[in-house]
């Protein structure tokens, strides 16, 4: 599957969400597909996105979020996976796109080409639900699973190598920042 | 343990009083009466962490979500998240409320500790973060709330040094 494919197929349950995604390829597809203000691009500080969607997850139990993230980032905090498990805020679906590729800094390959299996990872570590897929079908079931159970999950979504010519889009950092903030302020009055 | 019970309380009062309602922890000696009384208070979601690091991105996300937050760490969890504070807290203009057990300054009698607290200072300058240092109780109520309203205005990270004469009974 390619990640922009699945992305199209999972786009509807990002819509009804607040999404927060990795830097790079995710970042750049995700807007490509279309752009709205509940999505926040972080566009750097490797394997937080993780971090920040259960700081959301915690302050807004009423909120779902969705943390779109990638192998390579999440390698960079394994540790968050424990801190994600210990909280397992019930609002907060993880989905990590494994290519087993740092793609966006010339495809070299991560510790998954090799064997580590993130979603065995995140098991062990103590998220309550863990799944594996490997088409855009299976994910949107195995997303949709999650959200009607409330359960915190680790979705691992096995994708191709491949991504867009460019990653810097038309929308400012601080932007798409200090949108995402009005946007959840607004949800919140 | 000669960590000041009645300091901790008045540190924790004064973060309560700025309305932080969520606290980032990792444990060291300086913070354990911290962190006992966020972990007893029902008002407070403290959230206990592997590295340091995580707790940007947990004070990042809870700032977008509206919520103001603050993080406990050592001097050297610190050092360990300067990327963070650079590439989510900076880049993206998120307040953070550090507190920093400033660890290896005089007085300092693990061996272990006694590097970072050399650094942290010229660190914090380093990254452009306004800090104080609080060492006695009678100027910590209006220090915090002095540096948590700086971070709202500014939007960035400020940090306040929890010193040795406050922290430690000897």
């Amino acid at each position: 599957m390619k990640r922009a494919d699945a992305l199209r197929a999972i786009y509807s349950r990002l819509e009804r969400s607040i999404v927060v995604t990795i830097m790079g390829a995710v970042a750049a597809e995700l807007q490509a597909i279309g752009h709205r203000p509940n999505f926040f691009y972080l566009q750097h500080a490797m394997g937080l996105a993780s971090s920040l969607g259960l700081g959301i997850a915690l302050s807004r139990p009423e909120l779902q979020v969705i943390v779109l993230d990638g192998d390579g980032s999440v390698l960079m905090n394994l540790g968050g996976l424990t801190t994600l498990a210990r909280y397992r805020p019930e609002n907060l679906l993880h989905v990590v796109f494994d290519n087993e590729s740092l793609l966006s800094v010339g495809g070299f390959p991560t510790a998954t080409s090799t064997g580590s299996d993130l979603a065995a990872i995140a098991k062990a570590a103590g998220v309550p639900r863990t799944a594996s897929v490997r088409s855009a079908d299976d994910l949107g079931r195995a997303m949709d699973e999650a959200l009607a159970a409330r359960e915190l999950a680790t979705i691992v979504a096995k994708v191709e190598a491949v991504g867009p010519s460019g990653f810097v889009t038309d929308l400012g950092l601080l932007e798409n920042r200090f949108q995402f903030a009005r946007h959840l302020r607004q949800k919140q009055a | 343990m000669p960590v000041s019970v009645a300091n901790s309380r008045v540190i924790y009062d004064a973060l309560k009083a700025c309305g932080i309602r969520l606290m980032s922890a990792l444990p060291e000696t300086w913070l354990v009466h911290l962190i006992r009384m966020a972990d007893d208070d029902p008002e407070m979601i403290l959230v206990r962490l592997a590295k340091e690091e995580e707790g940007v991105g947990v004070s990042a996300g809870a700032h977008l979500a509206g919520a103001r937050s603050a993080m406990l760490m050592q001097n050297h969890g610190f050092l360990a998240s300067i990327n963070g504070i650079v590439s989510c807290a900076q880049l993206y203009r998120i307040p953070l409320l550090m507190l920093i057990s400033h660890r290896g300054e005089f007085g300092e009698r693990d061996p272990w500790q006694t590097e970072g607290g050399g650094v942290t200072e010229e660190l914090l300058r380093a990254l452009r973060i306004p800090f104080a240092r609080l060492e006695d109780p009678a100027h910590v109520a209006p220090r915090i709330r002095k540096a948590e309203t700086l971070a709202q205005s500014a939007n960035r990270p400020v940090a306040l040094l929890l010193c040795r004469d406050l922290m430690w009974e000897d």
